[in-house]
């Protein structure tokens, strides 16, 4: 018979080791502190356990259950609906390639074949080095800096093929990586326990890559009478002369 | 060098008309983004910033309410709905708590107008929030963020610790004996929780799936308390009309449709970026500026607001975009996410994988959304790749009907927009990927880096 896993976690789980149960408990109890029923704190309770373990295990969720006064069931039929809860172990870098339609179209596909390529995995597979996974996602709120990857939910605008060889290049050598927006990389564990809630406390983060991008400063930047940026074509308003696209021409590229 | 044609090459109807940026434009959310520190609540006292607040806290709450009301500012996530309405439903004096939870879930395809909102200004939402919460009489609200932008994150912590330091937060007030306290929540990834019974469920710790309504949440929102769940920029809009005044708001955009709000132009545009003017502009003004599509190509296809509302063509380039106009247009202003698409774009291969969002995000809920994402993305997929029959068309609106109207929330009325608006006005491309047995758009045309080496053209 075929033993069909669905990813599903396998208990009874066992505990954590009792100095990280003291101290995660410790965070947990804050988290659910924030919250006026206790239930609420699933979510950042899940993100927590992730941020211990890069994944949430049969241990993290049997944690969250016993802090909120949930079942198992319960608490895993949370942690399976939402896809930013990892079921399995992965990279220190999640590389996530946007190709819902806009991105895809402007590169992403293209940059997501590459990546695939480059890295020899598959959509969710991890480099042999525990480095870098790749996933595709979907539209990431940066349309106007398409196509956009985003390493351990920081922006990289902008991208290219190459670029995106690059990055990864550089995640796995281990040198600095500077996002466009956002700030200089953490892991997935430290990005996790961002988002249960405990605010990044590395100096400077916060202010890092300025208040806005290019494309944020558009409208801003025309209403000042700026004009805008270089790459822009001829004025508008002459219509074309014959009402149909000037084609390049052959041999232009 | 390469001429690009005009608008898609459509001359404007009105030459000489109001097409200066200076005057077509009005920052005032993105107004100082471009100042060094402009997320900092040093650099927004500078700007007024907290003047919108002190008004309404030395006004009476039910006069703050109607204040917003009579302003006409309509919501921004999406729906429209009246937004000093919503914080009036707020049943007063039944002795529950009241909540405001701001949905800054941003993840309707296209859009990106919160999140660089956010990131450049959080405090404008703080003190909308301040406001707000002042105004329906609730003492801890929440901002449910997506998880996956972490740099917003950072901002709103930081902002949130600003405004609690400064007294803008936390006990009484600025001394008005107002208690507030916020909590910011980062979600987990599903576009789901952006519709609000969803979000809901999703902040107290469940599976992000709609209620039922009735109750709406104004009645029964989270915890079974009344509450109201409003879009970032909307909340983020409320401080400049109590500190300018309704008047003002007013003087912009048109009777039924008032105000500024930021459009975002995205795709194949010279220039992507959040244009902020006074609704009812239309997207040929916007292209006119902003310089337009990239050089040397035309416009063949956008959507109004996301990619739930029907697509539009070039002979939409006139109409203005407020709710009214866009809504006779056969379309929606949604979120005002701007997507561009030129004739290099295969609007079967778009469609597909917007199908395909739309079938991965479908909650399982109900059956006409869960099944029907799931057979369009089989027919579609098909299809693109040349292997679809002619009663292949007949059958996606068949389902795409199924699916409009008969689900349990508005995803799968977004699912079905754009299999409808494309087979209406791109229906001839479909037939010539079935008689082509293929695809006839070569997607490496459609890149943005497609015509690099096309030499630049300075103005």
């Amino acid at each position: 018979m075929t033993d069909v896993q669905l990813g599903m976690p396998q208990f009874p789980a066992p505990d954590y080791p009792a100095d990280v149960r003291a101290r995660l408990e410790a965070d947990a109890r804050e988290v659910i502190a924030r919250y006026p029923d206790s239930r609420s704190a699933l979510l950042p309770l899940l993100h927590l356990v992730q941020s211990e373990e890069g994944h949430v295990t049969a241990t993290g969720i049997r944690f969250c259950a016993e802090l909120l006064e949930l079942t198992t069931a319960e608490v895993t039929a949370v942690a399976t609906f939402y896809t930013m809860y990892r079921r399995g172990p992965s990279g220190d870098y999640q590389v996530g390639v946007c190709t819902n339609t806009l991105c895809a179209v402007l590169g992403g596909d293209a940059i997501f074949e590459t990546l695939r390529e480059h890295l020899g995995v598959a959509n969710g597979g991890t480099t042999e080095d525990g480095r870098v996974t790749l996933e595709h996602i979907e539209c990431n709120a940066a349309c106007d800096f398409a196509p956009v990857v985003m390493v351990n939910w920081e922006f990289f605008d902008n991208q290219t093929p190459q670029s995106a060889k690059d990055l990864v290049d550089d995640l796995r050598a281990g040198r600095p990586v500077q996002p466009t927006r956002g700030a200089r990389l953490c892991t997935f564990k430290e990005t996790a326990r961002i988002l249960a809630g405990f605010p990044d406390q590395r100096p400077g983060a916060v202010e890092e890559s300025g208040g806005a991008g290019p494309a944020t400063l558009a409208g801003l930047r025309l209403a000042r009478g700026e004009g805008p940026a270089a790459r822009v074509g001829p004025p508008r308003g002459a219509p074309a002369q014959d009402g149909r696209p000037a084609r390049r021409q052959e041999g232009e590229e | 060098m390469t001429m690009a044609p005009a608008n898609g090459g459509v001359p404007r109807p009105e030459a000489g008309g109001e097409t200066s940026p200076e005057k077509l434009f009005t920052p005032v959310l993105s107004a100082f983004w471009d100042e060094p520190r402009p997320w900092t609540l040093e650099t927004y006292l500078r700007h007024d910033g907290y003047a919108g607040a002190r008004k309404a806290l030395a006004m009476a709450p039910d006069d703050v309410i109607a204040y917003v009301k009579d302003s006409g500012l309509r919501g921004r996530g999406g729906a429209g709905f009246p937004t000093g309405m919503k914080w009036q439903f707020i049943p007063q004096g039944d002795g529950k708590p009241h909540y405001l939870v701001v949905n800054a879930d941003e993840s309707e395809p296209g859009t990106c107008k919160d999140i660089p909102l956010l990131f450049a200004n959080p405090h404008a939402l703080i003190e909308g929030m301040l406001i707000a919460s002042y105004a329906i009489r609730c003492d801890h609200a929440f901002i449910y963020l997506r998880g996956e932008t972490v740099p917003v994150l950072r901002r709103l912590h930081e902002a949130v610790r600003e405004a609690y330091a400064a007294g803008y937060l936390g006990r009484n007030v600025l001394g008005s004996g107002l208690d507030l306290d916020i909590t910011v929540h980062a979600g987990a990834g599903a576009y789901i929780c952006g519709e609000e019974t969803a979000l809901l469920d999703s902040l107290e710790g469940r599976r992000g799936q709609p209620r039922l309504r009735p109750p709406f949440p104004a009645v029964a929102g989270l915890y079974a308390c009344p509450t109201v769940v409003n879009n970032v920029e909307s909340i983020a809009s409320v401080p400049a009309i109590l500190g300018r005044g309704k008047e003002w708001f007013r003087s912009m955009g048109s009777e039924k449709s008032p105000g500024f709000t930021l459009y975002s132009l995205s795709g194949h545009v010279a220039n992507p970026g959040q244009y902020e003017a006074p609704l009812g502009i239309t997207l040929r003004q916007l292209l006119d500026v902003s310089g337009g599509m990239r050089p040397g190509h035309r416009l063949k296809f956008w959507t109004p607001g996301g990619s739930s509302t029907p697509m539009l063509t070039e002979e939409h380039l006139d109409v203005p975009l407020d709710y009214e106009a866009v809504g006779a247009a056969g379309s929606m202003l949604g979120t005002k996410a701007l997507q561009c698409f030129d004739e290099t774009t295969c609007v079967v291969r778009a469609v597909t994988r917007w199908t395909e969002f739309y079938a991965h995000e479908s909650c399982g809920k109900c059956t006409p959304c869960r099944e029907g994402t799931y057979w369009l993305v089989q027919l579609l997929r098909d299809l693109e790749a040349g292997k679809g029959r002619m009663g292949d068309l007949d059958k996606l609106a068949d389902i795409a009907d199924n699916i409009n109207g008969k689900s349990f929330c508005a995803l799968g009325d977004g699912a079905a927009s754009p299999i409808f608006s494309s087979l209406t006005y791109f229906r001839a491309e479909y037939e010539q990927h079935i008689k082509g047995k293929g695809c006839p758009f070569d997607p490496a045309r459609s890149t943005a880096w497609a015509d690099q080496s096309h030499p630049e053209v300075h103005v």
